[in-house]
């Protein structure tokens, strides 16, 4: 679905990524694993186009998209879920939706507010209310929401769990069961290690910018000495 | 009683034209955050191409609203061919080259209206079937002014429908907020931005159209709507569209009433109003706080560098060069090299506050018109000497600068411009308006130098002296701890207050020194032409000013000396030409698209880097 081959990245003169390379198959949950600052968030922008990679080629469902602006990128289904959200705070929850809306793609699920709001209950009730007024959880929930309006066929989350309560968390794990087993790919940026085993196949860690590790979540389990050097903090 | 009721019906007719203009404008800021000086040339195109449909198309009603709709929608258009071609290359640039580059525009499309049309002002017909007047408590009302008054209401609920009942106003709306993000949800901005710009452009073309029976069309349009454009869009809050609304019909009451009230000020009352509005409410009635875009912003500078032993040397050498000058050349390239030396001091200022200190003023003229006019009327009216009039000078453009700084420091970015163009618009008005101390358009004539000064190279050698110490001061002034502070706030004003430096004050004493020397500036210009007319303060000579600084380059500090000596050099070959407007505009739209950086930055990345890049530039860096 998704294969990234030896890309790179530059703020200004400072290099962040450094020839990253995996890939995300088709129904796939992949935890993009690495402590804060490591590039995990520097990957998912370059993924959408939106930081330059002078290097390597990025291959969704087998055509290269490097060299694509971020809206064709998203059109394509690829989906972007940001870190702080970036939700537009004077839009009503439905017109933050409206705003993410694409025609229904061949081979991806559709969707549409009132499905969605199966999905996050908190949502519905608060349909008519402006983003800027909702909770951190909430403001989470209709950003994914946002995203699977352009019904995409792979979904970038840049650390979904971050800065949310505790139920809330549980209930975004249950969310992205939910959207694997609709069959979407999924690169999930995380470093919380404990909910990313809740969720994902497989993990890659990264740090300094650099690929360090890649295997399965139960691999990485069964070995401390790597998830001491690179997760804990 | 019928008298101030019929006043107050004109002051509504006046507010729907200006509202038109005014909401386009801002809701071409609200998405691309350009402030389009460009905006009021709009409002001219269409008067203008109204005025030529209303021949083409048959005589009647159908004829007349079909002109008015076709000029609209073809003022459209070149608003979407201009953003394309042009401003679709400067979204990520600083506002200075954004605000510059639209004053290209402005003048390209001065000359091209002048070379279709002609000087000549342009009358347009009465609209068919309502040229008379209805009597509304004995006072006549033109009948075509009760249309307007809801003509605007009618325009500000279409706007508002197209922005909320539809999908393109939510994405438009969305963009406002961060348009990096719409991107990332399948949007092509660069479609979204070009509608908008339509969208706008179309509603200043509206605008100019319908205001075609009431004003003929006419040269001095542009510059005159923007002028009010700008103050109705920051009274009502940039981006607000009932805000504009709202501002405008407090505009057009304003003059409707201030004519009758103080004839004299009518062209100040609108300023001093969006003076005070800013500063009880800084971001306009309606509007809100400025977001800080994503996404948008500009490269750091790099650090300034001092002086090294092979850029001191070459300093000498210019200098020697300069003190020989009138030894080698005549009288006339004396009196040039004379205003190229003035207009480097008004540039370095401008640059002080502009590169180190981050603040865009676009009203610079301001300090160099009261620099020119407290010498010129302490000659006039205290019969003061030379030298007395070269002190009056800067204290006056400081004193201005020290009231106008106060306000100004308050507010930051787009508001501070817009505070700065006000506060240089009052002074510009008031030489303009005020004719029994000023005398108006006809200036103040007789401001001769001395006489141990008056040969043009005794004069040549003054303004040499003043120049020189005032950049060497101004140099000194960058490389000291008020200096450091200057431009440690322009990076990050929340850490230099939290280190414990008031920042609001830094920058007020940086708005009070770079006034002071723009008004030596002015001091020295009005004793080399021996006159000083309102032009000195108008809108042009701030823009002027800011030519200058993006000629240079505004990273560094030798950017401005070479941007005044290019600029004047160039005005002196250019407006020999006829349709120098049009030659000088594209010479803008070149430099700002091709060498953003400015000369001095473009010249850095040819020549060798130990000659050009830290030594002499005192620039470098990244």
């Amino acid at each position: 679905m998704l294969e990234i081959q030896g890309i790179n990245a530059f703020y200004g003169q400072a290099q962040v990524l450094q020839d990253i390379s995996f890939q995300v198959g088709a129904g796939e949950v992949v935890a993009l694993l690495g402590r804060n600052g490591a590039g995990k968030s520097t990957t998912m922008k370059t993924l959408m186009g939106m930081v330059n990679s002078t290097a390597g080629d990025i291959r969704f469902q087998g055509t290269p998209i490097k060299a694509l602006p971020t809206h064709r990128i998203c059109q394509m289904g690829l989906g972007y879920v940001p870190e702080d959200r970036r939700i537009f705070s004077d839009l009503t929850v439905l017109e933050n939706l409206e705003v993410g809306k694409q025609k229904p793609r061949d081979g991806a699920p559709v969707w549409e507010a009132e499905k969605l709001f199966e999905l996050f209950p908190n949502l519905k009730e608060r349909k008519n209310n402006a983003g800027g007024q909702m909770s951190g959880g909430e403001q989470q929930m209709l950003s994914i929401a946002r995203t699977l309006m352009g019904n995409p066929r792979a979904i970038l989350l840049d650390e979904p769990s971050e800065g949310i309560a505790p139920v809330i968390v549980e209930q975004m794990a249950k969310t992205i069961q939910a959207l694997k087993k609709e069959g979407l790919a999924v690169l999930l940026s995380e470093q919380n290690l404990h909910f990313a085993k809740l969720v994902s196949d497989r993990a890659v860690i990264i740090e300094k910018g650099e690929v360090r590790y890649q295997g399965t979540i139960r691999e990485l389990e069964e070995k401390p000495e790597i998830r001491d050097a690179y997760l804990a903090v | 009683m019928g008298f101030y009721l019929a006043q107050f019906l004109t002051g509504l007719a006046s507010a729907s034209s200006l509202f038109l203009v005014a909401s386009g404008l801002s809701i071409i800021f609200g998405v691309t955050r350009i402030v389009n000086f460009a905006h009021g040339s709009f409002f001219m195109l269409g008067a203008y191409l109204a005025y030529t449909f209303v021949q083409i198309l048959p005589q009647g009603i159908f004829g007349f609203w079909g002109a008015i709709l076709v000029a609209s929608l073809a003022v459209g258009l070149i608003g979407v061919l201009i953003e394309m071609t042009l401003f679709r290359r400067i979204y990520r640039a600083p506002e200075l080259f954004q605000l510059v580059a639209t004053f290209g525009v402005v003048l390209v499309i001065q000359d091209l209206t002048l070379w279709l049309w002609g000087p000549e002002d342009q009358f347009g017909p009465r609209a068919p079937g309502l040229e008379g007047a209805v009597r509304i408590m004995g006072e006549p009302i033109p009948e075509y002014d009760i249309l307007l008054i809801f003509f605007g209401p009618a325009v500000l609920l279409g706007i508002w429908l197209l922005f909320n009942k539809t999908r393109w106003g939510t994405l438009v709306r969305a963009a406002t907020q961060d348009r990096e993000m719409v991107g990332a949800l399948g949007v092509n901005q660069s479609w979204l931005f070009t509608s908008v710009f339509f969208v706008g452009s179309f509603l200043a073309g509206l605008g100019g159209a319908i205001q075609l029976p009431r004003e003929a069309a006419n040269l001095l349009m542009d510059l005159n709507v923007i002028g009010e454009a700008f103050v109705v869009v920051v009274i009502g809050g940039m981006g607000s569209v009932p805000g504009a609304f709202l501002a405008s019909v407090l505009i057009g009451e304003l003059n409707a009433f201030g004519i009758l009230i103080f004839p004299e000020i009518t062209l100040v009352l609108a300023f001093l109003v969006m003076a005070v509005v800013l500063v009880v409410r800084p971001w306009g009635l309606l509007g809100r706080p400025d977001v800080v875009l994503r996404g948008s912003a500009g490269p750091a500078e790099g650090p300034l560098q001092p002086f090294t032993s092979t850029a001191r040397l070459v300093l000498f050498g210019g200098l020697v060069l300069l003190l020989a000058a009138p030894l080698i050349l005549g009288d006339f390239e004396i009196v040039l090299l004379t205003d190229v030396l003035i207009f480097i001091l008004f540039a370095v200022s401008l640059h002080l506050i502009m590169g180190p200190g981050g603040m865009v003023s676009f009203g610079h003229a301001a300090y160099f018109g009261l620099g020119a006019y407290g010498a010129a009327l302490a000659v006039k009216y205290l019969g003061v000497n030379m030298l007395g009039g070269m002190v009056l000078a800067p204290v006056a453009a400081g004193l201005g600068a020290l009231v106008f700084g106060w306000f100004c420091v308050r507010l930051s970015g787009v508001y501070l411009a817009m505070l700065t163009l006000a506060a240089a618009q009052i002074t510009w008005s008031v030489a303009f308006q005020w004719q029994d101390v000023t005398g108006g358009d006809d200036g103040i004539l007789g401001v001769w130098p001395a006489e141990w000064v008056s040969g043009k190279a005794a004069y040549y050698y003054v303004t040499l002296t003043l120049v020189g110490c005032g950049l060497f001061f101004i140099r000194r002034l960058i490389f000291s701890p008020f200096g450091f502070s200057l431009r440690a706030g322009r990076d990050s004003p929340l850490r230099v207050e939290a280190i414990g430096i008031n920042l609001k004050t830094q920058q007020w004493i940086g708005f009070v020194v770079a006034g002071l020397f723009a008004g030596l500036a002015g001091g020295l210009y009005v004793y080399s032409k021996g006159s000083v007319f309102p032009d000195e303060l108008a809108i042009s000579r701030s823009v002027d000013g800011l030519v200058m600084v993006l000629l240079g380059g505004i990273q560094s500090l030798i950017g401005p000396i070479v941007g005044a000596v290019s600029f004047i050099v160039l005005e002196d070959l250019v407006t020999r030409l006829d349709y120098w407007r049009i030659i000088f505009g594209s010479i803008i739209l070149f430099i700002v698209i091709v060498a953003p950086e400015g000369l001095a930055g473009f010249a850095r990345r040819f020549l060798p880097q130990k000659l050009a890049g830290r030594d002499l530039m005192g620039g470098g860096g990244a």
